[in-house]
């Protein structure tokens, strides 16, 4: 208990000085943002009481909304995909398969893996986007940039499973 | 009562969800009441430090960069020296030097966090209170016009920058003096719309909008843009007019915070003016 809590301790910081010191200053063709901390709330043990994961999920938007003067905007975000976590996996797991506790790559099947952080990346993306120009004019415009943050964010976030959090 | 309560606690994580989506919401809507707040902003002291101390190690991949826009700086005011127009007003000039107490007081910064990829940009300035930075006060760089301070801590600033929905200057033609509201969509970082300009106004592309020096954040005649392009839309009575921001806002390293020192003359006797209005 004390070790994991260290290690989400670490985990926590670790994303947050990454997102807010390299991965908001990229910019591809005005388009690309992507935002990767949500990866503290997908990588929470599945055993993890759900307002547990709520309040975690809202500390860690705050604080990203900190760093970037943008407040409430990603707490919002973060929290409304935590609050879907349990009904994603309900969706994307089968009932006779036999769960890990830890949602990663190697625990999990790949196929499995990209599903669960696409569709959660997808949520809170589409919600973050939208919040953050608060207007459905520009749809089309919002959209494109929020699937290709998505996808870009999608990359990095499976792409971290074989270089850090392995375990 | 009871059923109450069992209702609650059955619904618990769903009331927290809520309850934290209602909180954010608060967050969002009350922005221009919480950017005050300053551990609620970038200008609180470990979020600033994180962004300093990142900064100081970045900082010197740049340093080929603002080395070359110092040497710019330099050899435009060697260029200025040396015109005519200065020695025919030497004597002016340098009667505006001595003066101590000038009205504005330019304070050197150096940026520590930037953004251009937001519909909403801030900076980050590693002056605070102590160095004399406080709200309300513009940000220039040799450029031309950056932002304004909203918020400051001890030793840290954070300001709205042009591109910015929540905030922009006031512009003004710089040969023909007619002025309006510069604005930027979200959209382009070096770009942004100038409005206002009533259509008997002469335009011509490459014409330079200035800082029109009606509100107390800029003095008059910073730089803001030229003009890229304008067009006549039927039905308006305006120009709609496109300019290209002076500031590449992806390179500037060190800016200037202006004090204006007779701001608070000038906020009296506005202040003065209006309660006037409203008592009659």
């Amino acid at each position: 208990m004390g070790n994991q809590v260290i290690k989400y301790g670490f985990m926590f910081i670790g994303l947050i000085l990454i997102q807010v010191l390299i991965l908001n200053h990229i910019q591809f063709s005005g388009y690309v943002n992507p935002y990767i901390y949500l990866l503290f709330v997908l990588l929470l043990p599945l055993s993890t009481p759900r307002y547990v994961v709520l309040l975690l999920a809202f500390l860690i938007g705050l604080t990203v909304d900190i760093f970037s003067n943008s407040l409430g905007i990603h707490s919002f975000a973060t929290v409304f995909a935590a609050f879907f976590r349990p009904y994603v996996i309900r969706l994307i797991t089968n009932r006779e398969e036999d769960k890990s506790d830890y949602p990663g790559l190697k625990q999990n099947k790949f196929q499995w893996f990209i599903s669960y952080v696409s569709i959660m990346v997808l949520i809170h993306h589409i919600v973050l986007f939208y919040i953050e120009i608060f207007t459905f004019a520009n749809f089309l415009l919002t959209f494109t940039r929020t699937f290709f943050s998505s996808l870009f964010s999608i990359f990095v976030i499976v792409l971290s499973q074989y270089i850090v959090f392995r375990d | 009562m009871r059923s109450l309560i069992r209702y609650l606690i059955n619904n618990f994580t769903f009331l927290l969800f809520i309850l934290l989506e209602v909180v954010s919401l608060v967050f969002i809507f009350n922005y221009n009441k919480y950017h005050k707040v300053q551990f609620l902003n970038s200008s609180n002291w470990v979020t600033a430090s994180v962004y300093n101390s990142f900064q100081s190690v970045v900082q010197y991949f740049e340093l080929a960069k603002v080395n070359k826009s110092l040497a710019d700086e330099n050899a435009r005011l060697k260029s200025f020296i040396q015109s005519d127009l200065l020695l025919q007003h030497t004597d002016s000039i340098l009667a505006e030097l001595n003066q101590e107490d000038s009205t504005y007081r330019y304070i050197p910064a150096a940026i520590i966090n930037n953004s251009v990829n937001k519909s909403n940009n801030y900076i980050t300035l590693n002056k605070g209170r102590k160095d004399g930075v406080k709200p309300d006060q513009g940000i220039v760089s040799p450029m031309g016009i950056v932002g304004v301070v909203t918020s400051v801590s001890e030793s840290y600033a954070v300001g709205f920058s042009v591109l910015n929905k929540r905030w922009g200057p006031s512009g003004k033609l710089k040969n023909s003096g007619y002025f309006g509201p510069v604005e930027w969509d979200g959209s382009d970082y070096q770009m942004a719309d100038f409005k206002e300009i009533p259509f008997h106004v002469q335009l011509t592309v490459g014409d330079t909008i200035v800082t029109s020096g009606y509100s107390t954040f800029f003095p008059e005649g910073i730089t803001i843009g030229t003009i890229y392009s304008f067009s006549q839309p039927e039905g308006e009575s305006f120009y709609k007019i496109r300019i290209k921001l002076a500031v590449d806002f992806k390179s500037i390293h060190y800016v200037s915070a202006i004090e204006n020192t007779e701001k608070e003359e000038i906020k009296e006797l506005e202040n003065l003016l209006e309660d006037g209005e409203s008592s009659n």
